[in-house]
């Protein structure tokens, strides 16, 4: 009934002979494509090659390193602390390569890595379970919202003692404190991103018919992924972070030998060139873990939902 | 009172009651029956007795300024709300729904949002991928399957849309403002877009709009809502067939004529 009405009046409108039908089809496309190609978001300008890239943003820290380590010399020049306080930049690095040729920087960088590692895939299991139990039920946010926020502004090198006091000098009190320092922040990091995500999306979940959990499944999960990274990320800092505290105090030879343990060992021995070989494989190991797997996979998401230039 | 030949009134301002146009043979596709929309409690009501019938196949605009509640009653449509009073029936299990904002999800491709609402229908993962490519197509969007949201524009981003609500393969379309935040001509060729898939799908279509022109451009049937409470005050017919175009002067006569009506309506909260 559309389609007879439709077809007869086609020609009257268009004032002249009767066109044929295809060729309002026709049109319409051709518009539709000339839009469409105005309209679309203009194309980036293609990746920077390798050696804006080295310019742009490997040269910068390499600069500002080579000045730090120049105001390091001429202050070791100028006596302000003894010699052994205050080491050569070259002492330094000589205690750095030989911490590295004995293995040491391996066994402690590996001991600290792994245990960060297992610490943060037991805060990863927890902090999830606990962001949607806290989403899912309006009592538990009420009751626990409040504690978990405030848990992440309390240093969790305050749970040392506590933890060694429980699980004496172990690795249990290690993972004790990196647990109560990563959990807050990865379960914080769900649950904000979780109601953030636009009622409107739920809306859409509705209107298409998905069920509740298929809603859950694929709608809020994923609208929710942004801010879930996010807490992931802090997740992890606060999990490095806790276990340096942790392994700085809990020192005993039947615990593997973490970066902590030797940073506490150059402080025992008064051996500045070791304390600050320690800060640096510690600092090492934080920015590479960042650089290679959060911000990539921050960065991923972010581009995939146009929330940022390349 | 009717000054235009191609328009009628159905409702005219001094019947208070609906005239029953679809009644017999076929059951409408949405039937609106006495519905009252209270949210507070002792509140002011949001709607209150509005009846409306939607025969299969018809292109409803419901036309009134803002807070008249024709949002509400596309929500209570797309049954997202359930009425304080009164009953409502739609022929399609669940309406497909167009809202203001494309609304589609910014982690999903083109194709992926079309996906999902076939998912949703329990369509088989084998055929989603082809079904979406299909659709696409039917909003001329072949080729833009892969393409993230972002990199869309805002004309491009509704077609997703309307590919997606078709995706639900229901007969009833239910369209709240979808293109008010569009530019003119992007609007046009999409006036011109969903008459072209209303026609060839046969969809029954209540289009919620504020705009009167888009009203007498789109619809056979304009229903005139009024003001606190929202309730519908009249109804025309319209008899110019499509292809319409918002220029043309049977499409400005008739919304010379509905914009009298509204101005009036609107005119009576003044004072």
């Amino acid at each position: 009934m559309v389609t007879d009405l439709l077809r007869p009046r086609r020609g009257a409108r268009t004032g002249g002979a009767d066109p044929v039908a295809r060729d309002t089809d026709a049109e319409e496309r051709a518009v539709v494509a000339g839009l469409d190609a105005l309209d679309a978001a203009p194309q980036l300008p293609p990746k920077p090659g390798v050696g804006r890239v080295l310019v742009r943003s490997v040269l910068p820290p390499i600069v500002f390193l080579a000045a730090l380590v120049g105001v390091w010399q001429l202050a070791y020049l100028a006596e302000i602390k003894p010699p052994y306080a205050l080491p050569s930049p070259a002492d330094t690095l000589q205690t750095f390569w030989t911490t590295v040729q004995d293995g040491r920087a391996a066994e402690a960088v590996w001991t600290s890595l792994s245990r960060g590692a297992v610490g943060f895939a037991m805060s990863l299991v927890i902090g999830t379970l606990l962001g949607l139990a806290m989403w899912g039920s309006r009592w538990l946010r009420a009751a626990i919202g409040p504690i978990v926020s405030g848990l992440q502004s309390l240093p969790s090198v305050a749970w040392v003692p506590a933890a060694i006091i429980w699980f004496q000098l172990s690795n249990a009190a290690i993972y004790t404190v990196v647990l109560l320092g990563a959990v807050p922040s990865i379960a914080n990091g769900l649950l904000t991103g979780m109601k953030q995500v636009p009622p409107l999306f739920d809306r859409v979940g509705r209107v298409l018919g998905l069920s509740a959990l298929g809603r859950i499944r694929y709608v809020l999960l994923p609208a929710a992924l942004p801010g879930y990274v996010g807490g992931l990320r802090q997740g992890w800092a606060f999990a490095w972070r806790s276990l340096m505290a942790a392994e700085l105090i809990t020192y005993s030879p039947r615990l593997g030998q973490g970066l902590g343990q030797l940073l506490n060992i150059g402080r025992e021995l008064s051996q500045m060139s070791l304390v600050i070989t320690s800060i640096a494989l510690i600092l090492v190991v934080g920015v590479a873990i960042e650089l290679l797997v959060f911000a990539p996979l921050e960065r991923r998401i972010l581009i995939r939902r146009g929330l940022t230039v390349r | 009172m009717s000054t235009s030949p191609v328009i009628t009134d159905v409702r005219p301002a001094t019947t208070p009651e609906a005239v029953p146009r679809h009644s017999g043979d076929v059951l409408p596709a949405v039937l609106v029956n006495g519905v009252s929309q209270v949210f507070q409690r002792g509140g002011p009501p949001v709607l209150h007795g509005v009846d409306l019938t939607v025969a299969p196949g018809e292109f409803v605009c419901l036309l009134g300024a803002s807070g008249c509640g024709k949002s509400t009653l596309l929500n209570l449509l797309a049954g997202l709300i359930e009425p304080t009073a009164g009953t409502i029936e739609v022929s399609a299990e669940r309406p497909a729904l167009m809202f203001q904002e494309a609304a589609l999800l910014p982690w999903l491709t083109a194709a992926g949002n079309v996906e999902l609402a076939l998912r949703a229908r329990g369509v088989d993962r084998s055929t989603r991928r082809e079904e979406a490519r299909r659709l696409l197509a039917v909003v001329n969007l072949a080729g833009a399957e892969d393409k993230a949201v972002h990199e869309l524009s805002g004309g491009m981003r509704q077609r997703v849309a309307l590919a997606r609500a078709l995706a639900q393969d229901s007969s009833v379309l239910l369209m709240d403002e979808p293109f008010a935040a569009l530019d003119a001509i992007t609007r046009d060729v999409l006036h011109q877009e969903l008459t072209r898939v209303w026609a060839e799908q046969r969809l029954s279509i209540v289009f919620v709009t504020h705009n009167v022109r888009e009203a007498a451009r789109l619809g056979q049937r304009v229903v005139l809502m009024g003001s606190r409470p929202g309730r519908i005050v009249r109804e025309w017919q319209i008899d110019v067939p499509q292809p319409r175009t918002i220029e043309s002067p049977e499409v400005s006569s008739i919304s010379a004529e509905i914009t009298r009506e509204l101005h009036k309506e609107i005119s009576r909260h003044g004072h």
